[in-house]
């Protein structure tokens, strides 16, 4: 039980964090700076809060979860090609978003898009996609968290009440710190979770009996193939770097490039972000791996059986036998379980602590989804001239309750499953959506009914991506079920992981078309007024080239 | 530093991260624990953290500070 104390030690905290932000920014009641912190955090807050808010409870639970069941492919595929995307985004786009957000006064990416392409109601069927892709993030946090205290308590803190506490917390800090407050428990958040991390590599490692001898003994047995990356096909592993594009698409991410206080502040966390990456993913996947070698923990020994089992008579038994044995082997929880084994209670408690802290960036998912809701629809709409600037603030706040108690709900209700899969097809469409920010930054000629094509096929595309895996049922086990052939080249395979086109994820042909419709269109159609273009890229060509500035 | 040489850089990055010379290999392991293919990212990944510097360093978009300074002429 000392654990899951320690763990709410560390809730009551965080929710003081969130207060003093609050009491910090009394007097700056505005929408600004509930919203956007006033756009004035600093470097460090800066690099810890947007590489925190990127964090959420698959990049610690998951990984380790994915790397126990797949091995080191896991660093590849999600750490090392984000390593590279994300602060190349942040470089090229995040930067450019501060300064037109500074500039013209936007909080959200909705805003932007209106502006630089002369719309409204366009903008909100934007708003409303982005919307969809973001809700089963705020469900999936609730869920985690209700899971993960449940779990470190030893099953002493029931799922509901560990989801009610998470949920009150996260939404007391957001509800008076704002973005200040999350940005303030981010970075708390993420310094934790470096520094404790670091240390359970160690102890784990010391409880283990050192990793070289654990690892020369998976090399020598059956698991050897966990230490290569065999498991997934190269045009896999390719498609797979699409996937960071969706964190230059996520509103909670560009929401918080607006947030600087000055340009500066991006250098240090373009350079530091996959030093970041490094200290947080390595660990996770490497215990994640090494959790295979852990058979004297009686958890992880049956994990290991059912998923042998699976492999070995998955296609002689039932479906509701094989559902059975892929539960058993659900790994989310192997690094919890290696903590328990081989840490001392109170680090054990800490890294709940740390582990607690990664399944609570839903909170960047609550604020963003309140800031779109206010400044998109309430303010877009009419309300800031009927209610003045001070009801934003309030109805921001009314969100965020609102949002919270739904998403509670649903997470009593519903499986989680539905929404781990919701939070898949969400990233294929935040990459897909990537070519309407390139657009409105770097190509003058883009225009709104461009923009719509785009945003309609990413939502058609998903949609028709969700529907074909649940009509088509996974092979047990193989290359795939071949749907679709053309000439004896696969076009469209069902696989056990979901589904290929052309051999590759379908985010890399939605993606590409989601480009290729904005372009299209765009050249189709009349471009926005001259006046709005000199304002967005006259004055960077002619400061570039020397003439102005 | 040409900006062309920067885009090339980048460009050479990507490439470099399709590494499917080590994809069936797990020797060696590097310190002794770490098997080829995860040491080769954990440098990929550092190799990152060079280029995003060389990037600052030799193409930092600074007029854009000026940029955003500017009055909003909508």
């Amino acid at each position: 039980m000392t654990p899951a104390v320690i763990v709410f030690l560390y809730l009551a905290a965080v929710a003081y964090v969130g207060i003093f932000a609050f009491r910090g920014a009394r007097g700056r009641e505005g929408a600004e700076d509930y919203f956007l912190a006033g756009r004035s955090l600093g470097p460090f807050v800066f690099l810890m809060s947007l590489f925190g808010t990127n964090m959420t409870a698959f990049t610690i639970l998951g990984s380790s979860g994915h790397a126990f069941q797949n091995g080191i492919v896991t660093y590849g595929l999600m750490a090392s090609a984000s390593a590279l995307v994300i602060p190349l985004g942040l470089f090229l786009v995040g930067t450019r978003v501060w300064a037109l957000g500074k500039r013209h006064g936007f909080i959200t990416p909705v805003q932007l898009f209106r502006d630089r392409w002369e719309c409204g109601h366009i903008g909100t069927v934007i708003f409303a996609v982005q919307a969809v892709f973001l809700v089963p993030y705020i469900i999936i946090g609730v869920m985690g968290g209700g899971t993960t205290l449940h779990s470190i308590s030893g099953g002493r803190v029931p799922y509901w009440l560990g989801g009610a506490v998470v949920a009150i917390v996260v939404m007391s800090y957001v509800f008076f710190g704002g973005m200040r407050g999350t940005a303030w428990v981010n970075t708390f958040q993420t310094t934790l979770f470096l520094v404790f991390g670091a240390a359970a590599v160690l102890v784990i490692g010391a409880g283990m009996g050192g990793f070289s001898a654990a690892a020369e003994a998976m090399l020598e047995g059956p698991m050897a193939r966990l230490l290569t990356r065999e498991v997934v096909s190269p045009l896999y592993f390719l498609s797979y770097t699409f996937i960071p594009l969706s964190s230059l698409a996520f509103p909670h991410i560009l929401i918080f490039c607006l947030t600087a206080r000055r340009l500066e502040q991006f250098k240090k966390t373009v350079v530091l972000y996959p030093l970041c990456l490094l200290g947080i993913w390595l660990p996770c996947v490497f215990l994640g791996v090494m959790a295979n070698r852990a058979t004297d923990v009686p958890q992880i020994r049956a994990k290991i059986e059912a998923r042998e089992t699976l492999t070995r008579e998955g296609p002689g038994l039932s479906p509701e036998a094989r559902q059975g044995l892929r539960a058993e082997a659900a790994a989310d929880d192997v690094l919890i379980l290696l903590l328990e084994r081989h840490a001392p209670i109170w680090l054990a408690g800490l890294l709940g602590a740390g582990i607690m802290a990664a399944v609570m960036a839903t909170d960047s998912q609550i604020l963003a989804l309140s800031t779109m809701f206010t400044e998109d629809v309430f303010a877009h709409y009419g309300g800031r001239e009927r209610f003045g600037p001070r009801a934003e603030v309030h109805t921001g706040r009314a969100f965020v309750v609102g949002i919270t108690v739904v998403a509670y709900v649903i997470a009593l209700r519903a499986p989680e499953g539905i929404f781990a899969l919701a939070v898949q097809y969400a990233f294929t469409g935040y990459a897909a959506l990537c070519p309407l920010l390139v657009a409105a930054l770097f190509w003058p000629r883009s225009t709104k009914w461009g923009a719509l094509a785009a945003t309609l096929w990413t939502a058609a595309a998903v949609a028709a991506v969700a529907a074909f895996q649940a009509v088509v049922p996974p092979p047990l086990a193989g290359p795939g079920r071949i749907v679709l052939e053309v000439a004896g080249l696969p076009i469209l395979t069902r696989t056990a992981g979901g589904t290929a086109v052309l051999g590759l994820m379908p985010v890399v042909p939605i993606t590409l078309l989601s480009a290729a419709f904005l372009a299209v269109a765009s050249l189709l159609t009349a471009p926005p007024t001259r006046a709005t273009r000199l304002r967005y890229f006259a004055p960077d060509r002619l400061r570039e080239s020397g003439r102005l500035g | 530093m040409k900006k062309g040489f920067l885009v090339v850089l980048v460009l050479v990055a990507y490439a470099l991260h399709q590494d499917v010379w080590l994809f069936a290999r797990a020797r060696p392991l590097v310190f002794g624990f770490l098997p080829v293919g995860l040491a080769y990212h954990a440098l990929y990944t550092l190799g990152c953290t060079l280029l995003m510097a060389l990037l600052v360093r030799f193409a930092w978009p600074g007029h854009l500070e000026a940029s955003s300074r500017e009055p909003d002429a909508r």
